[in-house]
């Protein structure tokens, strides 16, 4: 059997140890009649050779989808660096003295995800970016005064679910969602400037799920009479070229950075990050690895702020989570170590470039976006099922439908341009509309 | 274990001491002792009404989280603030520099639930058993 | 410890952070350029560069390697954490997981695929289990005890009953009470009795109209089986409770006994720990979560619903659903890797594992009692806890034991939980372990025992070979230097030495 190693002669020596007969002894503490006593109907084992026949799966060729997830560029030494068996197969870094390689890359990342939000200091990871929002308007929850969550509902449709799901249980806050403008895709600031007020915690995304830019600084204006103040980024590529959201002066800044280094991956592993002003950082979640020494006083690193967490404050934890998503931010930190500042800057200008060239080809085949403002990345344009599913057929990937979330937007198609697109990639689009 | 004869005592380990119909709390040196390196404290607001028995702050050392609660109701009027800088000073100095808060307290005779030195020796001689 | 042989020598490496070889120009990397460059002009954009380090390739791939080489991980050596299950993680789990790496969660075909898996996957979970339905989205184990929480409070919510409490026994691992409350529980711990199992007398003392469940890990993490849960399940019943159960031990159980079976309404299972998925220095896992047929209507959304052609779709029109708990579907490529795993082995192969696996701890239970307090003598599955009682005599704690282990070339095992037991040494070998190893270990484990007697200063000032002497955590704390930005103001900052 595989990964096993006991021979015939081992199994007798062990069992002569422990003084039993036969290895079901182990078992007779488990009552009779919960003996399971059937085979488990699961099939195998198959050899390496069958599971690689097993397990195939071609993706289409040409895609056009973000919304939350996106394709770029990963450097080789990603995938080299990340599949080394110290960092892969490692547990959580309980134990800082055989620990320093997984402590120091997250301390890195942490350093990093800090100085491109803008922000003091960033956590170690959250599973994705919907739960780093669910979590922080629970940390915003438990601050004094917070009675209403408000959140645009230009943010990412899944992102708002998961912070209703988080929330359902937290009588004390309410989670209400503000309007967008239907002709920009933007916030209406008429309506933030009505609602927001010291009760509320208000959370933007930016750039918005639409690939819109939110008019930030006027929107922080407005949030200055908030009690609390968050911007989310779902495309951390964005940071790499946009006013870093910390100059907008939220209490938090969070989001997912599977940009950093991550692949698509059918929808996860994703990672999702936490930063924030230095005075909430006793109220946040996940972990945090901070710089210190060893008996020598020669720099190490450890673990620390362990007492906001579940196995230290039990029920009164600041957050449920244990494992996060350590190897991905592994994978952030090394993509933009690769990448550099101008690599980076380069990607996200790109991005960019390569939206507005196809925005360009489909105005000249009549196909407007839906809102007319400035964007990153992503836009909406409309398209019916029908066409979408012809184009599927054939192998390529026009954008994410989103009417179901948005109803008021029919048959509203959420278009993204990375540079794995090709002018090629565009045409192809175009020719087949 | 250091247990100043001129104190009242809480089974909860923190220490009193009356100075004018005030009281100004503290931790044992069993406290310190037990929870070992203390690198963060954080006090309810000056001003603040607490309870008899209520948690009026909270000490941490690197694993655990402990409360501290006041022996007497009343409101706090002084708080230590610079140990919030320097948390270390509970394991140096739990008895003088490092006191937490002072209360007024609302009712003076509730000090006499408290212990006295050597009622509070033979208390942790009993919890040791 | 110098002289002794050590299986893994960590390299002398002090590594630099990687700010300090930055330079402006040093990254020459070409980067993907399919289209007109161009700043868009219709953007703010930020006037200066991102501040991230400016290196070369080679000294990226330098510097991380470097640091791996720092790490211990389990194919250095048994990684025998308790509750943890740290066993072996196939390299063709890995290989085939890449396979889907490049497929956006809007392809539908590709999905179709992919979705086929996780469907594959569920009903070898649910066969497992003796469950009935099964999620796969959440991503860890305690976002699965969370799932599972929300889902039993959405049940309890319906039956319009007020029930706000879960009970929890003080073994527990620390997320079951964190979980509860964000889920909108309140918790009451309750002792599981001097054998090291709740008996079910003790559970109809807390018992009351408020109880919405019992929430329970079997085995538990003494590693002991909770015997009495056919008669503790009846109970909450009667009493219109739930029973969850943690799944974290499950690979003691594997083909050997079913949650189903035991009367369990609600699970949740660690892919990560039981099904050899690699644990990443801290993620990403996968937490299932798995429930009886009446539980189902309040599971997750979406759901993965397979047509009479056997195409897969998800389906989101599900009224009763506690909602969405995770950005799209959860950590789609630990699952993968979970079902390779679970083909490779089969379903004899996986009560094999479960037979070594307590085959290869009650082995060690048996040596290391001779040296070691056991403080249960309840028969013991997968797992054990031992006590630094012994050693204490002499001074010496279980954390100075911790760190001795490391000079052998071991990763310690899970200290100081469960917090029933003081000084709790909690060693779980997993059946991916030999012979030879496992009597290396327990060599290592008795060295300690005899140097506590003879040596014990030499106990404190472990670990000497490390990569770095013991970390002061204290320091940690009271300075907070949690980026590279923020410790330049103070001068003890460790970076400059």
């Amino acid at each position: 059997m595989a990964y096993l190693s006991h021979t015939k002669d081992t199994l007798a020596a062990m069992l002569s140890t422990i003084g039993i007969d036969d290895p079901e002894d182990i078992f007779s503490s488990l009552p009779q009649e919960l003996r399971f006593s059937g085979r488990l109907d699961i099939p195998g084992p198959l050899d390496e050779e069958s599971l690689r026949r097993e397990f195939t799966c071609e993706p289409s060729r040409v895609v056009f989808a973000g919304g939350g997830i996106y394709r770029h560029h990963i450097p080789a030494l990603v995938d080299a660096i990340a599949s080394r068996q110290e960092f892969l197969t490692a547990y959580t870094p309980y134990q800082p003295e055989i620990s320093q390689g997984t402590l120091q890359a997250i301390f890195e990342f942490q350093s990093m995800m800090a100085a491109l939000t803008g922000m003091d200091v960033s956590n170690a990871s959250m599973y994705d970016g919907a739960t780093a929002l669910a979590e922080a308007a629970l940390m915003a929850s438990r601050m004094k005064g917070i009675r209403r969550i408000l959140v645009t509902r230009s943010t990412h449709p899944t992102y708002r679910s998961v912070l209703k799901t988080y929330l359902a249980h937290s009588p004390q806050v309410e989670v209400v969602e503000v309007p967008f403008e239907i002709a920009t895709g933007r916030t209406d600031l008429k309506s933030f400037e009505g609602m927001v007020g010291p009760d509320a915690a208000v959370f933007v995304q930016q750039p918005n799920y639409f690939g819109v830019i939110e008019p930030m600084e006027k929107l922080a204006r407005i949030a200055s009479r908030a009690g609390f103040r968050g911007i989310i980024v779902t495309e951390a590529i964005s940071l790499g070229v946009l006013k870093s959201p910390g100059s907008f002066g939220p209490d938090i800044v969070l989001g997912d950075a599977q940009s950093f280094g991550n692949p698509p991956a059918a929808g996860g592993p994703l990672l999702g990050f936490l930063c924030v002003k230095r005075e909430h950082i006793r109220r946040i979640p996940g972990r945090i690895v901070g710089l210190t020494r060893d008996a020598d006083e020669r720099q190490a690193f450890c673990l620390t702020l362990a007492t906001r967490e579940q196995h230290i404050r039990r029920e009164k934890a600041t957050s449920n989570i244990c494992t996060n998503q350590g190897l991905c931010a592994l994978r952030a930190a090394l993509y933009l170590s690769a990448m550099g500042p101008q690599g980076l800057r380069q990607v996200a200008s790109q991005c960019a470039a390569g939206t507005r060239y196809l925005m360009r080809l489909l105005g000249e085949k009549g196909v407007s976006p839906y809102f007319n403002a400035p964007v990153f990345h992503e836009f909406v344009i409309r398209m019916d099922d029908a066409r979408r599913s012809a184009l599927e057929e054939s192998g390529i990937i026009p954008g994410i439908p989103i009417s179901s979330h948005y109803p008021e937007l029919e048959d509203a198609l959420l278009v993204n341009v990375t540079e794995m697109n090709t002018k090629e990639d565009c045409r192809c689009l175009i020719e087949r509309l | 274990m250091n247990i100043p004869d001129d104190l009242l005592y809480t089974q909860d380990h923190e220490w009193g001491r009356i100075e004018d119909g005030t009281l100004r709390v503290g931790i044992t040196d069993y406290a310190a002792t037990e929870l070992g390196d203390i690198v963060f404290v954080e006090f309810v607001e000056k001003g603040s009404h607490v309870a008899k028995g209520e948690a009026f702050g909270t000490i941490e050392s690197v694993k655990a989280v402990s409360e501290v609660y006041a022996p007497a109701s009343g409101t706090v009027t002084q708080i230590n603030e610079p140990l919030a800088d320097t948390p270390e000073l509970l394991n140096q100095d739990c008895y003088g520099d490092a006191w937490m808060v002072v209360i007024e307290m609302d009712d003076p005779s509730e000090v006499k639930d408290l212990m006295d030195a050597p009622a509070y020796e033979e208390f942790l001689a009993q919890e040791a058993k | 410890m110098s002289d002794r042989a050590t299986i893994t020598r960590f390299p002398e490496i002090r590594e630099p952070l990687l700010r300090a070889r930055s330079a402006a120009g040093k990254n020459t990397r070409p980067c993907p350029a399919p289209f007109d460059a161009a700043d868009p002009a219709d953007l703010d954009i930020a006037e200066k560069l991102p501040d991230i380090p400016d290196v070369s390739e080679v000294e990226t791939v330098r510097h991380f390697t470097r640091l791996s080489r720092l790490n211990y991980g389990i194919d250095h050596g048994m990684y025998p954490l308790g509750s943890c299950t740290m066993k072996y993680n196939p390299k063709i789990s890995e290989e085939l997981a890449r396979r889907f790496q490049a497929v956006h969660p809007a392809d539908t075909r590709a999905m179709n695929t992919v979705l086929g898996y996780c469907a594959l996957l569920q009903g070898y979970l649910r066969e497992i289990c003796g469950m009935d339905a099964c999620c796969l989205w959440p991503a860890a184990g305690a976002h699965g005890e969370l799932t599972g929480m929300m889902t039993i409070k959405k049940a309890v919510e319906r039956s319009g009953g007020a029930r706000t409490k879960v009970l929890i026994p003080d073994t527990a691992h620390g997320t079951n009470p964190a979980s509860c409350t964000i889920a909108g529980f309140t918790t009451e711990n309750i002792p599981s009795g001097k054998q090291g199992y709740l008996s079910a007398s003790t559970l109809r003392e807390h018992l009351d109209g408020h109880v919405a469940a019992l929430m329970i890990t079997n085995p538990n993490t003494l590693g002991i089986f909770e015997r009495e849960i056919q008669e503790i399940a009846r109970l909450l019943h009667d009493n219109g409770s739930y029973l969850y159960m943690d799944g974290a031990n499950l690979n003691a159980i594997l083909g050997i006994a079913r949650p189903g079976d035991m009367g369990v309404d609600c699970m949740h299972i660690n892919l990560h720990k039981t099904f050899g998925t690699p644990h990443g220095g801290g993620g990403p896992g996968s937490g299932p979560v798995l429930v009886t047929k009446e539980l189902e209507r309040f599971l997750p959304s979406p759901v993965i619903v397979c047509d009479d052609s056997g195409n897969h779709s998800l389906n989101w029109d599900r009224p009763d659903s506690i909602g969405m708990v995770h950005s799209c579907l959860g950590n789609v490529n630990v699952l993968i890797r979970a079902l390779v795993y679970l083909l490779s082995l089969g379903g004899e192969g996986l009560r094999e594992v479960s037979l070594r696996a307590g085959l290869n701890a009650n082995y060690l239970k048996s040596r290391l009692s001779r040296c070691f307090d056991l403080p249960l003598d309840t028969p013991t599955l997968h797992e054990f806890v031992l006590s630094d009682r012994y050693q204490k005599e002499h001074g010496v704690t279980t954390m100075d034991m911790a760190k001795a282990l490391m000079e052998f070339g071991f990763h310690p095992p899970t200290v100081y939980f469960p917090l029933v037991v003081p000084g709790a040494i909690m060693v779980e070998p997993t059946e991916t372990e030999s012979l030879e190893e496992l009597d290396r270990f327990a060599q290592a484990m008795e060295t300690i025992a005899a140097m506590s007697r003879e040596n014990p200063q030499t106990l404190h000032e472990t670990p000497q070979a490390c990569p770095v002497k013991r970390v002061d955590e204290v320091w940690a704390a009271r300075n907070l230097v949690l980026t590279w930005g923020a410790g330049e103001s103070n001068e003890e900052d460790p970076v400059s030495k």
